[in-house]
């Protein structure tokens, strides 16, 4: 790379993991000088990306890690399946589909066994919505760095089009019985993993999905199907679900007491708190991409609620003195990512740039010291708060307020 | 849509049902109340997979363990992971009481929750070793071995005394010191930052 100004298209590509055509060649791949002169690649049973682009997640820890989705290299509000963020308990177990099965049971009226089979005869839905591991954002909160990227900082968030039966089909069909009140969701992974869920979230909206975008669940998202209850945080979408029990009260699983609680200021700790609260994030310009020149630059983003579609996002590009309202990307979903674009130009002078978004409930996005207020600064999930990116002259960006 | 149901909305169709006509020559039928796909689940089936331990005991298998047996298979099978007294890691540190008055969690960062100062259920403890661990081996464990485990992490919490059994009677029966500490979600959209 010379030393000259570099495009954006060329700091995307760089952010993004993509190769030069150089480095290509090396790795015996050729790219000819004019591709109009030679003919093309043959049709192929299964595409691929170009092998100029290289998005890829950010593991950490191994069986029981995350791995980040690349926030900054999507387009749009879907994540395509292989980029989705991972977490696991104990691993991704393999599970043979043909033997499969789903046992709904306790407080019914027929306890049943389903094959994939029979959950695929049910009349089935799909919807987009995001899925958020309820940690996301913790460098924001309790260990913020310049040198974190959208998705270091929020890679725990995506979003697909699920499709599968919703619960209450099934629950009808299997004959809740009068005074059942939750239900434990349970995995056939080697945590076991289990969560309780109160029964209204069933009536509501959620679902056993076997599809994610237009195919089978990936593996690492719960094949062959999962637990999805839509806008609530990612440990209650149980994967790789195999037995759902109906009881009249919660279970107390060592997740939703030991783990995911939320300890509060007043010394208590706030139990089932799924909901996932109003949220944006801009994802460009931001670490460590590098504006070349003042002027007119797209600042863009994702927001999200767990309670319903985002009404608004507002954005501060002068750290938070004036604050303008940024375009939604159609489609503004309940429950799902949301694009937001914002046109700036650029004086090229140091700043901060913010984005708040607020839900149809009128739910508005705090600042951090708002939600440090609310929840104390030793809470460990749910860090819904603005995030900030600083320019600086030198056109680099960083995390995090400076000065 | 499986072939009987569109034989059925054909034949809906042919006859000139009225049933829910939406315009000429179009048909809906209503959803039934049941589908009954699936096949009744057998008790055995239900018994293999139902291993959850609720906070009143229900679940709780028969068998009994204390500390003194609990130690050895710690020793053996959870030393390496959660350290040789429960406190030094690499993993989860599962001992501690510290500290004992107030449940500071919310405001100071540097505190690292344990079993003996967080977990506000005693049977969790039981549920949760038998479904998930060792981590290398779950699910490996017989109940003796798991109210062991458990006896001794509650005794080296100095929650329950270093003799005392713990069996389907008596582990509902003991009382964590952050029961009462837990409260429900407040939070409900609208303008309010909880």
């Amino acid at each position: 790379m010379t030393d000259g100004p570099i495009s954006r298209r060329a700091l995307l590509a760089g952010a993004a993991g993509a190769l030069g055509a150089q480095a290509l060649e090396r790795a015996g791949l050729p790219v000819p000088q004019d591709p109009t002169k030679v003919p093309g690649t043959p049709v192929s049973p299964l595409g691929q990306r170009s092998p100029f682009e290289r998005p890829r997640r950010v593991p950490v820890g191994t069986g029981q890690g995350i791995s980040l989705t690349p926030l900054q290299n999507l387009s749009g509000i879907v994540t395509p399946a292989d980029l989705h963020f991972e977490r696991h308990h104990a691993g991704v177990p393999a599970i043979d589909p043909q033997r499969y099965k789903l046992l709904i049971h306790g407080m019914v009226e027929r306890p049943t066994m389903f094959d994939l089979e029979a959950l695929k005869r049910f009349p089935s839905v799909s919807r987009l919505c995001f899925l958020e591991c309820s940690g996301n954002g913790f460098p924001s909160y309790r260990d913020i760095r310049p040198d974190l990227t959208p998705q270091l900082v929020d890679g725990l968030t995506s979003t697909s089009e699920w499709t599968g039966v919703l619960l209450s089909t099934l629950f009808r069909d299997v004959g809740v019985k009068p005074g059942a009140r939750w239900f434990l969701a349970e995995g056939e992974d080697a945590a076991v993993m289990a969560r309780s869920i109160p029964l209204e979230k069933a009536s509501d909206d959620a679902m056993i999905a076997y599809g994610q975008n237009g195919e089978a669940l990936r593996p690492e998202q719960g094949y062959p199907a999962r637990l999805l209850v839509p806008g609530w945080e990612g440990n209650a979408n149980v994967k790789w679900i195999r037995r759902i029990e109906i009881a009249d009260r919660p279970f107390m699983t060592r997740e939703e007491t030991s783990k995911y609680s939320d300890p509060l200021p007043d010394c208590t700790a706030r139990l089932f708190s799924f909901a996932m609260d109003a949220k944006s994030v801009i994802t460009f310009p931001a670490y460590p991409v590098t504006l070349p020149d003042k002027g007119w630059w797209e600042i863009e983003g994702l927001a999200w609620s767990g309670r319903g579609r985002v009404r608004r996002v507002d954005v501060s590009t002068d750290a938070g003195r004036h604050w303008a309202p940024a375009e939604l990307q159609q489609p503004v979903l309940p429950k799902c990512h949301t694009r937001f674009r914002y046109l700036w130009t650029w004086d090229g002078g140091d700043t901060t740039l913010l984005s708040r978004a607020a839900d149809e409930t009128g739910y508005v996005q705090p600042t951090l010291d708002e939600l440090r207020q609310a929840r104390g600064r030793g809470t460990t999930y749910h860090f819904n708060h603005i995030r900030a990116w600083t320019v600086r002259r030198d056109g680099t960006v960083v995390f995090g307020l400076e000065g | 849509m499986s072939l009987r149901t569109l034989a059925a909305i054909v034949a809906l169709a042919l006859v000139g049902s009225t049933c829910g006509r939406a315009e000429k020559g179009e048909v809906r039928v209503a959803a039934p109340t049941r589908y009954g796909f699936g096949r009744p689940a057998t008790a055995a089936e239900v018994r293999a997979w139902d291993i959850d331990v609720m906070p009143d005991g229900t679940g709780l298998p028969p068998g009994s363990g204390a500390a003194s047996q609990g130690a050895a298979i710690y020793a053996r099978k959870c030393a390496a992971c959660h350290g040789k007294t429960g406190t030094e890691g690499p993993f989860d540190r599962l001992v501690g009481r510290e500290p004992r008055e107030r449940f500071p969690f919310g405001r100071d960062p540097r505190l690292v929750k344990t079993i003996g100062n967080y977990w506000p259920y005693a049977t969790t403890l039981y549920d949760y070793i038998n479904r998930a661990m060792p981590l290398d081996a779950p699910g490996s464990l017989k109940p003796n071995e798991v109210y062991s485990l458990v006896a001794f992490l509650l005794s080296r919490n100095e929650i329950i005394a270093d003799t005392a059994v713990m069996n389907a009677a008596t582990l509902p029966r003991v009382v964590m010191p952050a029961h009462d500490r837990f409260v429900t979600d407040t939070r409900r959209g609208g303008p309010e930052i909880r």
